[in-house]
């Protein structure tokens, strides 16, 4: 009996490894079957409008990212100790005081991009992926684990925010991270062929573009599909 | 006079929250299923909205903004509280949501059982942060613009999420293919409505 409890308690200490199969899920699952924006569908309202150019959707995923994981672990450690009527107040203070801290270091290093997101990085505030983290998982979770789910989250939010930005900056104006991709020569004006599609820059083909991705990921993960 | 109905048709149309800049596209994805439930939640954000604006504006212009607290004397003169905006306008907004609520249940009980439930997810609809944060970077003159700003994004917000919901309902009787269905058509239908929101762009009022 007694040898019984022991294994079972060594069971116990074993199956729960820093990186265990577990934790590991937490942040492979947002990436692809439990995507925030494609499946969950949180925090699109900031994920369409800043993917004109690859730079500053890089800058936006990384903001996002830190408060992300930063917030669920500050949540996860204050979980018993908030009163669970005005729960939604105190982690509005945690995402708002995280984000004036962002805000504060873009606008310090990185003024440019900080203005081409304009109101976009205060909106992170109200971006539903944190909030929805926040009372999905920090709330009844350990930090260790919180801060996964957190950090799991914000790659599946800026892998989205990525790929969408890759197509309409390459498609929009033929360059990626400001880099020129499309050859001068093919140009129209030098003679050539092609010319920029200027339609991709404008904002309601971020919308199309997302679209176009769920319809790929669903047609590879039959799971996804909506029955109505 | 004049320059008010500026404001106003600007806001519902040229600069609408939903097709011009995605803000409050959560809860108009999630809550545009039926036309009645989508009528309930755009008429409560037109409501919120029109209250938390003039609010915010206020707490902008005699607390937050450089030399804004100069009322309290001169040596007020050249504080800066700007960088407290965000959390300020947040808590203001959580705060004026919870308070409307209590209001309009104890004196409006029918627009209470109308509004009710989707008083608490208003909150985090980006589109009420966004509509302060837009009032705080056009600098509006004076509160009655503001207030004008406010209701007017409130129903450009209110004329989107009718009409997604509107076509999602008849929508349902057509053949999509099935990884399209219900999320991806809605995206591309609400790309299509944003396009043809875009004849509106560059109107000078």
């Amino acid at each position: 009996m007694a040898e019984a409890t022991e294994t079972l308690e060594k069971q116990k200490k074993q199956s729960e490894p820093l990186f265990g199969k577990k934790n590991r899920r937490l942040i492979s699952d947002p990436l692809n079957d439990n995507n925030p924006i494609t499946v969950q569908v949180l925090g699109i309202c900031s994920a369409l409008a800043i993917t004109v150019k690859m730079y500053p959707a890089l800058v936006m995923s990384l903001s996002v990212l830190f408060v992300m994981g930063a917030g669920n672990v500050i949540v996860s450690l204050m979980r018993n100790l908030i009163p669970n009527r005005i729960r939604i107040i105190v982690q509005l203070v945690v995402v708002a005081s995280l984000v004036i801290l962002v805000d504060q270091v873009l606008k310090a290093f990185v003024y440019d991009v900080s203005k081409e997101l304009s109101v976009f990085v205060g909106l992170i505030i109200t971006n539903c992926i944190i909030m929805g983290r926040f009372e999905a998982f920090a709330l009844t979770n350990k930090p260790w684990k919180s801060f996964l789910d957190g950090v799991g989250n914000a790659f599946g939010y800026a892998w989205i925010l990525l790929a969408v930005a890759f197509f309409r900056e390459l498609l929009g104006s033929g360059t990626v991270f400001g880099l020129q991709i499309i050859p001068d020569s093919w140009y129209l004006d030098a003679g050539g062929f092609y010319s920029d599609n200027g339609l991709m820059l404008l904002p309601p083909m971020a919308l199309i573009t997302v679209g176009v991705i769920i319809w790929v990921q669903r047609a590879k993960n039959s799971k996804l599909i909506e029955e109505d | 006079m004049q320059e008010l109905i500026n404001i106003f048709v600007k806001a519902i149309f040229v600069e609408n929250m939903i097709f011009a800049y995605f803000l409050g596209m959560c809860s108009y994805l999630a809550v545009s299923k039926k036309v009645d439930t989508a009528v309930g939640l755009g008429a409560a954000v037109i409501f919120v909205l029109g209250i938390t604006v003039p609010v915010n504006y206020l707490l902008e212009n005699y607390v937050l903004k450089e030399g804004a607290l100069s009322w309290l004397g001169p040596q007020y003169a050249n504080v800066d509280l700007s960088f407290l905006s965000f959390i300020l306008f947040i808590a203001v907004i959580a705060s004026m949501v919870q308070l409307v609520e209590m209001v309009v249940e104890k004196f409006a009980p029918a627009l209470y059982g109308a509004l009710g439930i989707f008083l608490p997810l208003i909150a985090v609809n980006c589109s009420i942060l966004g509509g302060s944060l837009f009032m705080q970077e056009r600098n509006y003159n004076t509160i009655g613009e503001a207030t004008i700003f406010g209701l007017g994004s409130g129903v450009g917000w209110f004329l989107a999420i009718v009409a997604i919901a509107a076509i999602r309902e008849k929508i349902r009787y057509s053949n999509i293919p099935a990884p399209l269905r219900g999320l991806g058509i809605t995206f591309i239908v609400t790309g299509l409505m944003g396009i043809a929101f875009m004849a509106f762009m560059g109107i000078k009022l």
